[in-house]
């Protein structure tokens, strides 16, 4: 069965440069399309932002809720901890 | 590329929107404050009754029976638009952070007495449950008031005192090292401890209250003007006294806040109350309604909270007192 | 040593802050949220969107508001409206302020009764939120656009049109009918249907339309604003799920809101849909083409994947996937028609954009639309710009004029009647006609403002006692761009002196 995409949409500021590095190392299937303004990002069912990885790419400790400060929009089931930031269609449970 | 600067015609044509122009009068350039706020707020040719409601409009002047020939004229001291009310609360918001942040990391609560502990977990924890309260009335108020010079401040006003709850709900955490039971205990005492049920009660009645403006007399007038100054002021130097100065820097905010609210909350009613001799008396007539139930909804926790408590509460009534006739209400 | 709270545990005492009330009775305090028939058996089952405590928000917020101002200062400093890619475009600027901007103020009080109104204290909190970011977005709105209304007309009377105008009724209608809803109902048109499944498609096209057109503070505003529309989709569709989850009953109640709000936040769009093909001078995307990213593609997945509640996706999509190829050119023929009552300008489009137009609607546009829009380009070169003297019949429901052909004829346009107490109501569409026979004592009520101005409420019988009502400045606010005040101000701008561009050259 094919598994539609989550997808979410930056705006191209600095910050969120380190967040689509992030993306790009801890969801292997992500695609990444660079528009005018603003990068949008899509992955098979799922997609996670996690803060140790932003955190390491930023050099400074990076909380998931400010992730809404370049936040376009998005398309998926949202799940958020101190830790990371996920979207999701279907049942949610945690990977690890 | 190339332009020629002489025919470059960078002149406005207009200063302003021109609703706004009819109102501060033509070619001057208007705050930002008046952009945001004047005429927002639909007023003619709705399509629909609300189902909730078919007896009114879903904008409509009669949910109120003050009369104002221009609902624009109740404008906010502050000049709050969305944008300088978030920085404003920005900046408070961060002061009140490096307070717990101090009081945290110097141990400040360590040096607080054990028993002045409890006296705040006892008399302050349940005034979070106030504090929400108050957010529903005021966000009653903007949904039901009229005009947006006064409905959008009550919105604001309601995310200051969520905020306040939480900032409550912050120092119960601090002081019990994160143990919930605090909030729990505060809560059952709110429910049921008797000397909390007078104050319950005024505001559960504050909440079917139709008649937005007397609700915004009541919440943020006559209950906030009694006890704001009780707890936060009166209760607090009492605290100072006994070791409990951490608690002054915890509420910080709240002080701050209040000082700032009187001065919006007074210039409402006093607009409201020079419109006509009809709103006047209404205003007199609600404040005669609700003071002494507040008054005495307070008694017994002041009794309790201060050795002069009958004493302090009479000197707060008094100042709300002179506060209504400077306004224009006659106590 | 302190215990540790996770956010989401922290979260919950920050909000949960109410109670059981007994001096008064919880259905006198709440009394609004049983009658649409939603069962909640457990508010506590409801989940948290975004965690924000009062004072991360003031915080975030704060920041997020420093850095818009600092843009939109710097604008005005540097006349930042001399870098358009062309005067057209402010029409789209025109369209957004007097339709869009009092629907964001709308749903700031929609959300404050929600948040004070709904018996949950996790959906009231949320709701709150989203009633100051509402009120942000109309605020930051009239903020950004304040520059522009002082070099161009158009924009002056904005909320004094929206309460009145023709065209802006169709948004105002689909407000005011979410406002007067029951809360749970205002949730699935304006949290879900507006704003997770729709926004895409208003906020996409006007901020990358901005973008491509040289507008730096709308694209600004715009992305500012859309930072807080991620919570917002978050909320439209946690509030749904736990409808959907509370009880089996609510199940077709849902449904039959998703198909009313798709429908009709579908119609209103079509607006946006002809400012985005014919309005944006340079166009970064088609209606067709957002259509089918955000709404078929990232549309398709959410339903997908709501089926799991029993949930199908809305009905008529069979309509509106007809309907790419031609929406957007059938509404601009209106909006070209009708420009005399209009606040805006209109125009017929330049070789360039009208071969533009043929490559992203190779099946339809030189086949429908090309012809009409060249006969209108031959009377104009003539001397007889067309303008619609008449005054079109309008859709009860939608209350966009009778416009719309069938799909499976083009040369005919689609109408549709129901009878309702011994008079006869019009409607565009199918979809307009259901919505109206499921609820006719609610949309009997519509101002119609044709019907308004035959019954003489608008001023008088001429348009010149329309206008007047209106508050137009006559000449200045309507009619063609050709030769408007606009295009002489941008001409002059750039140098060109006062002369109109030639607009055929291609």
């Amino acid at each position: 069965m094919m598994v539609d995409n989550v997808f979410l949409a930056l705006q191209s500021v600095d910050e969120a440069r380190y967040i689509v590095e992030a993306i790009e190392d801890d969801n292997p299937e992500a695609k990444i399309e660079y528009q005018p303004a603003m990068m949008r990002i899509t992955a098979p069912g799922r997609l996670t932002i996690k803060r140790s990885t932003v955190s390491e790419k930023m050099g400074r400790d990076w909380d998931p809720q400010e992730l809404q400060l370049v936040l376009v929009t998005f398309g998926g089931n949202v799940d958020e901890t101190d830790d990371e930031f996920t979207l999701y269609w279907g049942e949610y449970s945690k990977q690890d | 590329m190339q332009i020629d600067i002489k025919s470059l015609n960078i002149k406005p044509i207009r200063q302003t929107y021109s609703h706004v122009a009819r109102r501060i009068g033509p070619d001057k350039p208007a705050s930002r404050y008046q952009e945001a706020t004047f005429d927002l707020q639909p007023t003619t040719n709705f399509h629909y009754r609300p189902t909730w409601q078919p007896q009114y409009t879903i904008y409509d002047e009669n949910r109120t029976a003050i009369v104002m020939d221009d609902w624009y004229k109740l404008l906010d001291p502050r000049q709050y638009y969305y944008g300088n009310y978030v920085m404003a609360r920005a900046r408070q918001q961060d002061a009140a952070d490096q307070n717990f942040t101090f009081v945290e990391k110097r141990g400040l609560l360590d040096l607080m007495p054990d028993e002045v502990k409890q006296e705040v977990i006892e008399f302050i924890m349940p005034l979070r449950h106030y504090e929400w309260g108050a957010n529903m009335n005021n966000t009653q108020i903007c949904t039901f008031g009229y005009g947006t010079a006064i409905t959008g401040p009550a919105m604001f006003q309601a995310a200051d005192r969520l905020g306040m709850a939480q900032y409550i709900t912050r120092i119960g955490l601090l002081l019990s090292g994160n143990e919930t039971d605090v909030l729990d205990k505060a809560k059952e005492s709110w429910l049921h401890a008797g000397k909390w049920q007078g104050l319950r009660h005024v505001v559960e009645d504050s909440f079917v209250v139709e008649d937005w403006f007397e609700l915004y007399l009541l919440q943020n007038f006559v209950l906030d003007g009694m006890l704001h100054p009780l707890f936060f002021d009166r209760y607090e130097q009492k605290l100072n006294r006994q070791g409990g100065a951490a608690q002054a820097m915890l509420t910080e905010f709240m002080s701050t806040w209040y000082t700032e609210s009187c001065r919006w909350v007074d210039k409402q009613l006093s607009v409201a109350a020079a419109e006509s001799d009809a709103n006047r008396e209404l205003l007199t007539q609600w404040y005669g309604k609700w003071i002494d139930r507040a008054c005495e909804s307070l008694m017994p926790l002041a009794a309790e909270m201060l050795e002069d408590g009958q004493q302090v509460l009479d000197e707060i009534r008094t100042q709300l007192d002179a506060r209504a006739s400077k306004i224009g209400i006659n106590g | 040593m302190s215990k540790r709270l996770n956010l989401k545990e922290r979260y919950k005492h920050m909000t949960r802050l109410g109670w059981e009330t007994t001096y008064q009775s919880m259905d006198d305090v709440f009394p609004y949220d049983t009658y649409e028939g939603i069962k909640v058996k457990d508010w506590d089952a409801w989940e948290d969107p975004f965690r924000m405590t009062m004072d991360s928000y003031w915080k975030y917020q704060g920041e997020k508001e420093k850095k818009l101002y600092a843009i939109i200062d710097a604008f005005a400093q540097n006349n930042g409206h001399t870098n358009l890619s062309d005067g057209r475009y402010l029409n789209a600027l025109k369209l957004f302020l007097q339709g869009v901007t009092p629907l964001e103020y709308q749903a700031h009080r929609g959300f404050a009764h929600n948040g004070r109104h709904m018996r949950g204290e996790g959906a009231r909190v949320a709701c709150q939120m989203q009633s100051l970011d509402e009120l942000r977005h109309a605020q930051t709105q009239i903020h950004t656009i304040s520059h522009y209304n002082k070099h161009f007309n158009g924009f002056h009377e904005f909320p004094h049109w929206h309460d009145r105008v023709w065209y802006l009724s169709v948004p105002k209608s689909f407000f005011d009918d979410a406002r007067t809803a029951g809360p749970f109902e205002f949730m699935i048109a304006v949290g879900f249907s507006f704003e997770y499944v729709l926004t895409n498609l208003l906020f996409v096209p006007f901020m990358s339309g901005a973008a491509f057109n040289g507008d730096l503070s709308t694209v600004t505003f715009g992305f500012s604003a859309q930072s807080d529309e991620a919570r917002h989709m978050t909320l439209g569709l946690e509030a749904m799920k736990f409808m959907l989850e509370q009880h089996e009953d609510n199940v077709p109640i849902v449904q039959r809101w998703i198909d009313k709000w798709t429908w009709r936040g579908y119609k209103v769009l079509s607006l946006i849909a002809a400012m985005q093909d014919y309005m944006l001078p340079e166009s970064p995307m088609s209606w067709k083409e957002a259509w089918e990213v955000y709404f078929e593609e990232n549309g398709g997945a959410l339903f997908n994947d709501l089926a799991r509640y029993g949930i199908r996706p809305p009905k008529y999509l069979e309509v509106c996937a007809a309907e790419k190829d031609h929406l957007s050119h059938q509404v601009w023929g209106v909006l070209y028609n009708y420009a005399a009552p209009a606040a805006m300008h209109t125009w017929i489009p330049d070789d360039r954009k009208l071969d533009w137009l043929s490559e992203k609607y190779p099946d339809t546009f030189d086949k429908y639309y090309r012809p009409r829009f060249l006969h209108w380009r031959e009377m104009e070169k003539q001397g007889k710009r067309f303008y619609n003297g008449s005054l079109p019949m309008l859709c009860q429901l939608c209350q966009i004029p009778m416009a719309f052909t069938e799909m499976d004829d083009f040369t005919q346009t689609c109408f549709r009647t129901s009878e309702y107490k011994d008079d006869k109501y019009h409607f565009c569409s199918d979809g307009c006609k259901d919505i109206f026979d499921y609820e006719p004592e609610k949309y009997v009520q519509a101002w119609l403002p044709v019907h308004q101005i035959y019954q003489g409420n608008c001023g008088g019988p001429t348009l010149d006692d329309v206008l007047k009502w209106y508050q137009f400045n006559v000449g200045s606010d309507n009619f063609d761009y050709v030769g408007s005040e606009d295009e002489a101000r941008w001409n002059d701008l750039q140098g060109k002196g006062e002369k109109p561009a030639d607009k055929s050259a291609a």
